[in-house]
């Protein structure tokens, strides 16, 4: 009721704005001056109630009054009619205005609301901030979901989980703490001193500021470029030496040592021009060393040494070099500094090809020279190959003409090389021979003797087969017109070819040649297969002729069966026959049970059991094990049989199996699988985080042991799970840790970053004014 | 004709000095290396087997103190440092590597209730049944000068716990309400409280530094927010919560050790359920420190034994125990991961290795190699019967042996009443508590 009361008396006000903030603001309060009114008011209330009470007395007495207390100064009266005043009816008069309707709205409002409450209690209120508090930071916790998840299912943990990273304090610093104490300290900081070798911020000594000044970036550009430029002409260089040298033809390497030669002594002569003293001291030392040489004649292979490195050479690589090495040198201390003449360079070259003994060559033929990947280390043995190699109808024919014109070089080098690309297949072929009639040579050493004879019977053995081979080849060549001067890997590829001449002939077979790029195996097992598919059409006949007899036989038994026993071929077996007899017997009493019979007439049940039984029997015998192995012991090749007496005495005889348990059960197959033994090393019960035995096997079944797996892989496999440095502490994770892509670590390094940027903006508007 | 040789590239057989390894070639062709399951399997057992001849966790015992060890702290920034408190009031400091005791001082009268090193080493903190809390130097005095706090603080309570923040000068005491004091201060920066009890230990939260729990003897454990000065939450679990210890690499989750013999793995943000309850104790847990790997804890029983339990397993992997330890009261697991150190009743600190069979000092890469492969066998045949059996295997003293069966037969009688007890109501009407649920009273918001 208190809450009417003013409202009322202030609603008589009619000054709306102002109730409105009123009650706003005080909605409990009342002025006391009309609660005193109030007070009055019930009294005389309370007075009438009373005297109405009293029924007969009903009659008002008129009673004097106050007119203000009736007649308020505002000129309305709650009194007399006792009709209660509506608030809206005091409005309705006025007009209607769109100010009064939003009043009107606000006292509805105003009616309806209810007295708010009271504060709350302290713990209540504790307890507020409690949860608020709680939901905050179990929030805040969530950034670190995604680091735990991380390290609970990562592979491997490596605590400490940020490595230490050494801070290399700034060099200035370090000096600065430092002083020098001992004399030799001080003179050695002197001495830097004097050097103007800075100690503090600069870093660098005013010589190297210098040049760094000095080098523009164009320059440095420039000079890269340059640099740039000469290693790539250096590697060509290199590249086309390279070349040249694994030009094998002999003819080739003479021009290019002539020419070689000629250059130095034209660098020679120059020297001469310029500074003839130094010419003339080079001179003498040249010839002093030659002399020397010859006097001693130290490096050729006539000591003991060398006598015996020339048996090891054969097969100990490094008294090959040895030799090798001694050679060239003793090559080059004898030849003479003079131009020397072509009929001298050949005197030599053959010299030199007679005073290297043929073994060394040969071995390294035999061994080394087909081993591609030891080619780079022998530049001076492939050319003593080179020699050896070369034909001597060949070396004879040659004129001696080409031989003596500087200029006609470059001529010769390109006729030189086509001839190479001419030689490249007649020296595959006459390589052996070669090598037979190089170990006819005079000069050789007693003890070479022995060993060049088995080569020699060897090279021999090889000639003969290379001729063989060759006139088979040329006889396969014959019917195809083969281009003579194509290099004989095509010729090779030819006689490939030529094999098999009738296939080629089927429409077929020169289509699929035609539309497929078919590789030569394949092309070499084609005609065998299409063999054996002829032949087989023509085996078929043969035994279709030797079979079709009994067939016939077989097919009208078979076609019995099935008509009786309802068209299934299980019956057939002998087994099922008891059945068909049950049935022949009992053909006209169609019965029930006859008819359930029929149905399952192709479902032999006891058949198919006796048939499993059988099969695991045989399965649980032990077999025998045979250990022989063809082409043991004797001659292997194509059509190798294994003598009956061999095959018996390495056969492993299978002990008598146990009787099986089933032996005498008909109706029963007890599996004999089961390893009691094995049964407690054995899993009975799937592990729990795998669903399907497959899975748990497959995890056994792979092996971790290095015997099964790579050294890398099985460091892989074996990787601990946590991993820890001994001796370091291991502290906690931290915020850093933190993936900086979660929200909450966004703003602070977003402010850094602004700040960073911030700065060289600044600079720039400074320095621009 | 050309006569095609068979070829080496020496590169693959050569060595470039004498002093590399031989090169060996091996063929990995699995036709060539058969039965590889059973093989690995016979090397499983051999390396579990091996694994248990070799378990001797037990390093060595610090003794020195003339009462029951109360309370131990690591100290943060020396492995070889540990510094342990007594019943007497006297706080000792080891050197590890040494094996002897580098410092005794009488830090109060009566016990020592709590000992902190500050976050940087350079000082330590104990707090006592004289109601003081004493900051001292970690090295020792200078010749010639007394032994003494740099500073004491006498407060009106008696302290129960003290922690140390992990980045600020800052740390928190307990005892009848929470307080957290500036170093530099002699009264606290603010105290929190929430209902009337004593609470036995405060911890700071080492990830989230400004994150507290702690554990009251009215069986509950309240977690409190230093920034916003308030207590968070509170649960109530079925006994009393002795102490509690929170993951260093999980932020939201640590682990409390309670009275009713189990210990129990809470994740912060959701206080209804633990995450783990781990059983295994046949005592009081007295004391629980996390490794600092954050993959297992230690916990110290009153059973007279010490167990390893790696946190998403509800038994423990290891358990510790000698003769001569009795009741466990404190325990700490170093920070390099590698040992475990156990102060008990009887005045002895002990030192384990953290894990039994592992062999200590520099290890060759082929040593290595060799355990990890052991270490990948055992895990991938852990299955197998025989294997697990051995991998399982621990001696235990008879009182311990007997309680475990002792319990297991009550447990089992429980779990049978409770049983026959839904079997023969309405269905419905007993509802299914599981394991999680039942130790917790309530949560209080």
């Amino acid at each position: 009721m208190k809450g009417k009361v003013p409202e009322k008396s202030l609603l008589a006000l009619s000054q709306q704005e102002e109730v409105v903030d009123l009650l706003k603001d005080y909605p409990l309060s009342a002025s006391e001056d009309e609660e005193d009114n109030d007070g009055e008011r019930k009294h005389r209330k309370l007075l009438e109630t009373i005297g109405c009470l009293d029924g007969k007395n009903r009659q008002r007495l008129a009673e004097r009054s106050e007119a203000s207390l009736q007649v308020s100064e505002f000129s309305v009266s709650t009194e007399g009619t006792g009709e209660k005043l509506e608030l809206a009816e005091l409005l309705a008069p006025v007009k209607p205005s769109s100010s009064l309707g939003t009043v009107k709205n606000q006292l509805k409002k105003v009616r309806k609301k209810k007295t708010v409450e009271l504060p709350l209690s302290k713990e209540e209120n504790e307890r507020i901030h409690r949860e608020a508090a709680y939901n905050k930071t179990s929030q805040d916790m969530d950034k670190w979901d995604p680091v735990v998840l991380k390290n609970r299912r990562a592979a491997q943990l490596v605590f400490p989980l940020e490595q230490e990273q050494v801070l290399d304090a700034p060099i200035e610093e370090v000096l600065g703490a430092w002083k020098a104490r001992t004399p030799l300290e001080q003179e050695v900081f002197n001495l830097l001193h004097k050097n103007k070798q800075p100690l503090t911020d600069p870093l660098l000594t005013p010589v190297e500021k210098a040049s760094l000044k000095a080098m523009s970036l164009e320059e440095a550009k420039q000079r890269r470029a340059e640099l740039q430029k000469a290693r790539a002409l250096q590697s060509y260089y290199e590249a086309k030496a390279r070349r040249e040298k694994k030009i094998k033809s002999k003819k080739f390497q003479k021009v290019l040592k002539k020419r070689k030669a000629k250059e130095v002594l034209r660098q020679f002569e120059e020297l001469r021009k310029v500074n003839p003293t130094a010419a003339l001291e080079e001179l003498e030392k040249m010839e002093k060393a030659r002399m020397e040489e010859r006097m001693s004649l130290k490096h050729q292979n006539s000591g003991k040494w060398a006598k015996s490195k020339a048996i090891m050479a054969k097969y100990d690589l490094e008294a090959r070099k040895a030799m090798q090495q001694q050679l060239t040198k003793n090559r080059e201390l004898t030849q003479k500094l003079q131009a020397p003449s072509d009929s001298e360079h050949d005197e030599d070259a053959e010299e030199d090809s007679a005073l290297i003994p043929d073994v060394v060559n040969e071995a390294q033929m035999s061994i080394n020279g087909p081993n591609p990947w030891m080619q780079k280390n022998r530049g001076v043995n492939t050319q003593a190959s080179h020699i050896q190699k070369k034909p001597v109808a060949r070396e004879e024919s040659e004129p001696e003409e080409e031989e003596k014109a500087g200029a006609e070089d470059d001529a010769l080098l390109q006729e030189v090389e086509e001839r190479r690309s001419l030689r490249k297949g007649s020296e595959v072929n006459q390589g052996s021979q070669k090598q037979g009639h190089r170990t006819k040579a005079p000069r050789r050493t007693e003890e070479d003797e022995e060993v060049l004879a088995e080569l020699r019977t060897l090279s021999k053995h090889i000639n003969k087969k290379a001729n063989k081979m060759r006139q088979d080849g040329e006889q396969h060549v014959s019917p195809a017109p083969a281009a003579p001067k194509e290099p004989s890997i095509q010729r090779e590829e030819q006689s490939l070819l030529d094999e098999r001449p009738e296939r080629v002939q089927t429409m077929e077979d020169i289509e699929t040649l035609g539309m497929e790029e078919v590789s030569q195996e394949q092309k070499q097992l084609r005609p065998g297969v299409k063999r054996r598919w002829q032949q087989q059409p023509q085996r078929q006949h043969n035994l279709a002729e030797q079979r079709s007899p009994p067939k016939m036989e077989q097919e009208p038994m078979i076609d019995l069966h099935t008509i009786i026993t309802g068209k299934t071929h299980k019956a057939n077996f002998g087994l099922s026959v008891p059945t068909i007899v049950d049935e022949e017997d009992c053909d006209k009493e169609v019965t029930q049970k006859q008819i359930i019979k029929e149905a399952f007439a192709g479902d032999d049940v006891i058949a198919d059991f006796q048939k499993e039984k059988r099969e695991a029997e045989k399965a649980s015998t032990p077999k025998d094990i045979d250990l022989s192995l063809p082409g043991w012991g004797q001659w292997g090749g194509p059509g190798l049989v294994i003598s009956a007496r061999k095959r018996r005495r390495f056969l492993i005889k299978a002990p008598k199996a146990a009787p099986r348990k089933d032996k005498h059960l008909p109706n029963v197959v007890i599996s004999e699988k089961r390893n009691i033994q094995a049964v407690a090393h054995q899993v009975n019960v799937l592990p729990f985080p795998f669903t399907h035995q497959n899975q748990f096997e497959e995890t056994i079944k792979m092996p971790v042991g290095t015997t099964w797996n790579t050294p890398r892989a099985f460091q892989k496999l074996t990787a601990p799970r946590v991993v820890t440095k001994p001796g370091h502490i291991i502290e906690p994770i931290k915020e850093k840790d933190v993936e900086p892509s979660s929200s909450h670590l966004g703003p602070p390094t977003l402010q850094r970053k602004g700040q960073q940027h911030a700065h060289p903006r600044r600079r720039r508007l400074k320095k621009a004014p | 004709m050309k006569v095609k040789m068979l070829s080496r590239n020496p590169d693959h057989y050569v060595r470039e000095t004498k002093l590399d390894l031989q090169r060996v070639p091996r063929n990995y062709d699995p036709a060539l290396h058969p039965f590889e399951v059973p093989r690995e399997y016979t090397r499983a057992l051999n390396a579990v087997k091996l694994e248990r001849v070799f378990a001797k966790p037990f390093l060595t015992s610090l003794d020195g103190h003339r009462d029951g060890v109360n309370c131990m702290a690591k100290h943060p920034k020396s492995l070889s440092t540990v510094l342990s408190g007594a019943c007497d009031g006297e706080v000792r400091i080891w050197n590890l590597t040494k094996r002897e005791c580098i410092r005794t001082l009488q830090a109060h009268e009566g016990f020592v209730r709590g000992i902190c090193t500050d976050f940087c080493g350079t000082s330590f903190f104990t707090v006592g049944d004289d109601k003081t809390v004493k900051q001292w130097k970690m090295d020792g005095p200078e010749y010639g000068e007394e032994e003494e706090p740099l500073h004491t603080i006498l407060g009106k309570t008696v302290y129960t716990g003290i922690d140390h923040h992990w980045k600020k000068d800052i740390f928190a005491t307990c005892g009848q309400q929470v307080d957290i004091w500036d170093e530099q201060r002699t009264s606290p920066i603010c105290s929190m409280t929430w209902g009337l009890d004593s609470i036995s230990s405060v911890k700071f939260n080492p990830i989230e530094t400004n994150i507290l729990g702690s554990c009251a003897s009215d069986r509950n454990i309240v977690l409190y927010d230093m920034r916003q000065a308030t207590p968070l939450k509170k649960v109530i679990l079925d006994m009393r919560t002795n102490t509690l210890c929170w993951n260093p690499m999980e932020a939201f989750i640590f682990t409390a050790a309670n009275e009713d013999y189990n210990l129990y793995t809470f994740d912060m943000r959701s206080l209804d359920e633990p995450v783990k309850v781990h059983m295994d104790h046949v005592s009081a847990v007295l004391d629980v420190d996390y490794s600092p790997t954050g993959k297992e804890f230690v916990s110290a029983s009153f059973d007279k034994s010490i167990r390893i339990f790696p946190i998403d397993r509800i038994h423990s992997r290891e358990v510790y125990h000698t003769k001569r330890m009795q009741h466990v009261i404190s325990v700490k697991w170093t920070s390099d991961n590698k040992y475990i150190l156990c102060g008990s009743d009887e005045m002895n600190i002990r030192l384990w290795k953290a894990n039994a069979s592992e062999k200590l000092g520099v290890l060759t890469s082929r040593e290595k190699a060799a355990l990890n492969y052991n270490q990948k066998l055992k895990e991938k045949f852990k299955y197998h019967p025989q294997i697990s059996r051995i991998a399982r295997h621990r001696h235990l003293p008879k009182t311990i042996y007997s309680q475990i069966k002792e319990q297991r037969i009550m447990k089992e009688a429980r779990q049978r009443k409770e049983m026959n007890r839904i079997k023969h109501s309405k269905p419905g009407s007993i509802p299914f508590v599981p394991e999680k649920k039942k130790h917790i009273v309530a949560v209080v918001k």
